[in-house]
């Protein structure tokens, strides 16, 4: 830790001693800090009425957290949950479990002890403070998610004969490429209007470093661009240590294989590194969420209808186990309930709400996990952890950051699809599925792909029973329209999840808006 | 640096208004646009885009909530209503006109309402569904 760090926490204790959490906050953001969450610590809902209670609607962890601190404030809480477990979709599928899906396909997973699939959230951005504080208070072990792979693969069927290629190479290609082209345009005078004669030869300068461009200003085939792309012969000891340079590209190859939706992508704040995962699956935030709510979740029951009046709101759910239809009534309610479900509820919240609650499309994400008895992509291709992208229907192939180096089997994220890719895996039975997820990694992995593989298990979120879909799809238009309109407090209820919040499909998302709400229903049960 | 890396180049920049329209959010891939064979037929297109939510039966599916059944229903004898749900959405269902034509809608209604027990036989046109999209 070097000086100027400490003493800056330090005059930060001093702030927070002096003018609390709030004086804190506001500084650390002056001072550039603390500016990449919204998340503020735990709510403040004190002074919450003896008795005064909540149900909660949906063991998600939308759900989970708002009946975690509400209960925490003194609020007496229930939870409705659908399904016989709770998570929602913080969801992990191991070696023994089986999974139904809508049209009633059941897959009995098979994967060893120790493996699993994440079909839902499977990485998680260092700046998701809410979730990374609520797996440090709930005791969830994380471990490093391997994101950004120079050794993984790009391949694209309209680029280099539909092979795939480094992205290594491709990534160093476009930029070398693209680093010539703008020294070409500064010496043709095409920038004159815009730099100055020192702004262009420090821009040259920039360019030929990032680019690794020669003295003449060009990208060529030569230990410079191979320091980037990789050798023909790396590096080594004794006589033969002398690098051979390795080829670039055709240009036209590295522009068609649109190398640069991967590198932009790698630049999303929410992609960017260090990114964690839960050791185990990523369900074990779900399963320690669930812990510390278990006594207040009814499980296994399904909502059929919400009715709010000058007193309370009343739920009727159908025990899906007994059939029996049940009333629940409390003072508010917090609904967790994803879009798409709710919107086939029988409610009396107001017609812009149930307009808002209909407007949002869901995603038809896909996710494959498939167990290969060795780890051929360490032992054979060197490629540990990270994803290799396609323009196939699975998107991607994506290596699993845990059980490293080991003998034994790996299970690979074999798809992770979206859109029209995604609507055809999804439409296939979860037999074809995985022989559609087999032969298309082979583009990766042709040797070993096939002949490793063992088992697996796929879900389409389209067709999951408990939320029809992903996770809200908000657009610009939509959004303008009816989102303030679905995140209001309507009465005595409010909606929470990740579709009520711009952190949209992300766990955080659920948690931001689930904190929010309740600190606005807190207010209101006050006012009661 | 050659002429069709030059046009490379001239068309990467053509493509940047795409670029520039807002992000939807939430992770993803990260990887190119998805290259198959385009779905022609109505039944091409039932079995790569509706198949995925309403079963290769057509008959949907009930949990939390339910998928409605396109097989024997009633609500197809008019086809402005399937046509009106593939252009619009609703709920869950997102409006799919960025990922069809309105020739491959009226192909897909057409087959659904001459399929799974629907006998409506007159067929969708794409003048049909372009009208309802005010082309």
């Amino acid at each position: 830790m070097d000086t100027p760090g400490t003493t800056r926490r330090q005059l930060l204790t001093a702030i927070g001693m002096m003018g609390g959490t709030a004086a804190l906050y506001q500084a650390m953001t002056t001072m550039g800090h603390a500016s990449e969450t919204q998340y503020k610590g735990s709510p403040d809902l004190t002074g919450a009425r003896a008795g005064a209670s909540v149900l909660v609607l949906g063991a998600g962890l939308a759900g989970m957290v708002a009946a975690y601190e509400l209960n925490k404030a003194g609020y007496k809480v229930r939870i409705l949950e659908y399904q016989n477990r709770a998570g929602g979709r913080n969801w992990s599928l191991y070696g023994g479990d089986t999974y139904t899906e809508l049209g009633g396909a059941t897959q009995h997973v098979q994967f060893d002890q120790g493996h699993y699939l994440n079909p839902g959230p499977w990485r998680i951005p260092y700046h998701h403070r809410t979730l990374l504080h609520y797996c440090k208070a709930f005791g969830v072990a994380l471990e490093p998610f391997i994101q950004f792979n120079h050794n993984a693969y790009v391949h694209n069927a309209n680029a280099f004969g539909g092979k795939p290629v480094h992205y290594r190479e491709a990534a160093a290609d476009f930029e070398g490429n693209v680093a010539e082209l703008l020294g070409k345009a500064i010496d043709q005078k095409a920038l004159d209007a815009e730099l100055t004669a020192d702004d262009k030869d420090k821009l040259k300068e920039a360019l030929r470093g990032w680019g690794m461009l020669d003295k003449d200003m060009k990208y060529k085939s030569n230990l410079l661009s191979s320091e980037h792309r990789g050798y023909d012969r790396p590096p080594g000891g004794g006589v033969n240590g002398e690098p051979i340079p390795s080829a670039v590209f055709d240009f036209k190859d590295v522009v068609a294989s649109q190398v640069w939706k991967n590198m932009a992508f790698f630049m999303n704040h929410e992609m960017q590194t260090t990114m964690f995962q839960p050791v185990g699956g990523m369900g074990m935030i779900g399963k320690a969420f669930w812990k510390n709510v278990a006594p207040m979740i009814t499980l296994n029951a399904k909502v059929t209808k919400i009715m709010q009046d000058k007193t309370g709101v009343t739920v009727t759910y159908n025990d899906t186990g007994s059939g029996a239809m049940t009333e629940a009534k409390a003072d508010f309610c917090v609904c967790a309930i994803p879009l798409g479900v709710l919107n086939q509820i029988e409610n009396n919240l107001s017609g812009a709400k149930k307009s808002a609650i209909a407007a949002v499309p869901y995603g038809n994400q896909v996710k494959i996990g498939l167990q290969m008895a060795r780890r051929f992509w360490e032992t054979d291709d060197f490629i540990y952890g990270g994803h290799s992208f396609t323009s196939q229907d699975i998107a991607l192939v994506s290596y699993p950051n845990y059980h490293l180096f080991e003998d034994g089997p790996g299970v690979l994220l074999g798809a992770f699809a979206n859109g029209p890719g995604a609507f055809r895996l999804a439409g296939m039975t979860p037999e074809q599925r995985i022989q559609a997820a087999l032969d298309q990694g082979s583009v990766f992995h042709p040797g070993t792909y096939r002949k490793e593989f063992q088992n697996g298990a796929s879900v389409a979120w389209s067709r999951v029973p408990w939320t029809m879909g992903c996770c809200a799809r908000w657009n610009e238009e939509v959004r303008k329209t009816h989102y303030q309109t679905l995140v209001a407090l309507e009465d005595r209820i409010v909606l929470a999840g990740e579709h009520a919040s711009y952190v949209g499909c992300w766990m955080e998302g659920a948690l931001l808006s689930s904190l929010d709400a309740i600190t606005r229903l807190h207010k209101r049960a006050l006012e009661a | 640096m050659t002429n069709i890396a030059r046009t490379a180049f001239a068309l990467l920049l053509l493509a940047t208004p795409a670029l520039a329209q807002a992000p939807q959010g939430g992770d993803s891939a990260g990887s190119s646009s998805t290259i198959a064979p385009v779905p022609v037929t109505g039944e091409q297109v039932y079995v790569q885009v509706c198949q995925g939510c309403h079963m290769a039966d057509a008959k949907g599916g009930v949990g939390a909530g339910h998928i409605p059944a396109l097989a024997k229903n009633p609500k197809l004898e008019e086809p402005g209503y399937p046509i009106g749900m593939i252009v619009q959405g609703r709920g869950a269902m997102p409006p799919l006109t960025d990922l069809l034509s309105p020739a491959q809608i009226a192909a897909v209604v057409t087959y659904v309402r001459t399929h799974f027990g629907n006998n409506y036989k007159t067929a969708v046109k794409e003048a049909d569904v372009k009208a309802m999209l005010g082309q």
